[in-house]
């Protein structure tokens, strides 16, 4: 057993909001500089420069990449040897993203009810995904998550006989559906199997790998790299303006699932995929 | 593509009539800045039969719901929002004279018909460059609704802001034409 104070907890998040949201993380920083060499579309290819710029004066400033600061996405694996001391952590967490926004200046996105709105003007409470996993330590990543691209993700509970093309035609179909709306470059989450709640929580966490990191199924792999190729041949192109660099990356991940379902579910985010991990 | 037009607001119908899809704009002046709430609490007004709080007749609102200043900083972080969401506003404020818009994403059919019946502009800011944008705007003032946070209705006075023309005058659409 371990003590881990619930303060911890909240210095720890306070310092992830703001790193996350002010510096991008080097696999999407590497994706877009890559786009930026290969792009042939002039438009295109003033777009990522115009993004590559900013980047760098959201750094240099300390400043957030995107206005949007998005909803405080939590993911935290916590060891079954941990033992929280000093408060509730709940409380903790949604402290911690308190002071982030506030004291690092991001902008506060959430309204306490959802039809009759509100804000809440610290941007709580956080989002908070728990597992319990083996050990003694807690891991703790936040992936802050903007909704002009969270409103162009979709589910669909397609029936088994559907499969692999029912599978890849629910994909590009949101994709398209989307065109300029989520800020592309893109970077697709997709889901697949579960439960209809899971199969949203894959299509999330799937986010949070590397954009260029691949499932480590060869089956899964090679469809990654499919999907991402037909994403690209759209001519969606870097904001909607035509190119080739409509997605950064493709990330896929899956569960089993029931005999009667094939449930399929695509979270798309903005080319500011901002995701922190630090381990306690 | 190298050929960037300087404009200085307010956007006449004359100028947004020499305007043509696709042509990178450098905007400078003064320009509102109003998001789902400011637009929601405007219409209300209107159908109360109240004046609005900014003049309508040839102004810009951009779509955007600024981080906060850090200190010593005008603004922080002032990128555009989706600009379909105020699709359902939009007509009614082109028809009393707005005559631009900045944002990004699709419009509906109604807003481009009310574009083109009034001779209006929509321009499109990169989304996600809230940091370079920001950079553009020199002065910022809160005209109406403070308690909304990211949402209250603000003048900002801009200076070289880097725009495209996404729907111009006639309806030729960017996302569709390109």
């Amino acid at each position: 057993m371990r003590n881990i104070s619930v303060s911890t907890i909240t210095t720890v998040i306070r310092k992830l909001c703001i790193e996350a949201c002010t510096e991008l993380p080097f696999d999407v920083r590497k994706a877009i500089d890559g786009a930026l060499e290969t792009e042939k579309n002039p438009v295109a290819a003033s777009v990522l420069s115009t993004i590559k710029e900013n980047y760098q004066i959201a750094e240099e400033k300390q400043m957030p990449i995107c206005q949007d600061t998005g909803m405080a996405c939590i993911f935290m694996e916590i060891g079954q040897d941990v033992h929280f001391t000093d408060g509730n952590l709940t409380d903790a967490v949604n402290e911690g993203v308190r002071q982030g926004y506030t004291e690092g200046y991001l902008r506060k996105s959430v309204v306490i009810d959802p039809i009759r709105r509100g804000n809440t003007g610290d941007n709580t409470p956080a989002m908070i995904y728990q597992t319990i996993v083996p050990g003694d330590q807690v891991k703790i990543t936040i992936a802050p998550k903007g909704f002009g691209s969270e409103n162009m993700s979709a589910i669909k509970m397609l029936k088994p006989a559907q499969g692999l093309k029912g599978v890849k035609d629910f994909i590009i179909e949101t994709v398209k559906k989307a065109g300029p709306n989520p800020c592309p470059p893109i970077v697709v989450g997709v889901g697949i199997g579960g439960t209809f709640d899971k199969c949203a929580m894959l299509a999330k966490q799937a986010l949070l790998r590397p954009v260029d990191s691949s499932h480590p199924d060869p089956y899964y792999a090679a469809l990654e790299n499919e999907l991402l190729e037909a994403i690209n041949d759209l001519n969606i192109g870097p904001q909607g303006f035509g190119g080739k660099t409509t997605a950064l990356g493709l990330n896929i991940e899956t569960l089993p699932t029931h005999i009667a379902g094939l449930p399929v579910a695509v979270n798309i985010n903005c080319h500011v995929t901002r995701h922190k991990s630090e381990v306690i | 593509m190298d050929d960037v037009k300087k404009i200085t607001l307010p956007l006449t119908k004359e100028m947004a009539e020499s305007l043509k899809m696709g042509d990178r704009v450098s905007l400078t002046g003064t320009i509102y800045a109003a998001r789902d709430e400011a637009h929601e609490n405007m219409i209300a007004l209107l159908e109360e039969g109240k004046p609005l709080p900014i003049d309508i007749k040839d102004a810009t609102i951009y779509y955007v719901g600024p981080a906060p200043a850090k200190p010593g900083d005008v603004i922080g972080s002032a990128g555009p929002t989706t600009s379909g969401r105020m699709d359902a506003f939009a007509p009614t404020l082109l028809d009393l004279g707005l005559r631009g818009m900045i944002g990004k994403g699709a419009r509906s059919k109604d807003v481009v018909d009310a574009m083109v019946r009034n001779k209006c502009i929509y321009f499109g800011a990169v989304g996600g460059a809230g940091a370079l944008l920001a950079g553009c705007i020199k002065e910022q003032e809160i005209i109406a609704w403070p308690e909304l946070g990211p949402e209250a209705l603000r003048r900002f006075e801009v200076v070289d802001m880097p725009l495209i023309v996404i729907i111009d005058a006639e309806g030729h659409d960017l996302y569709v034409e390109h």
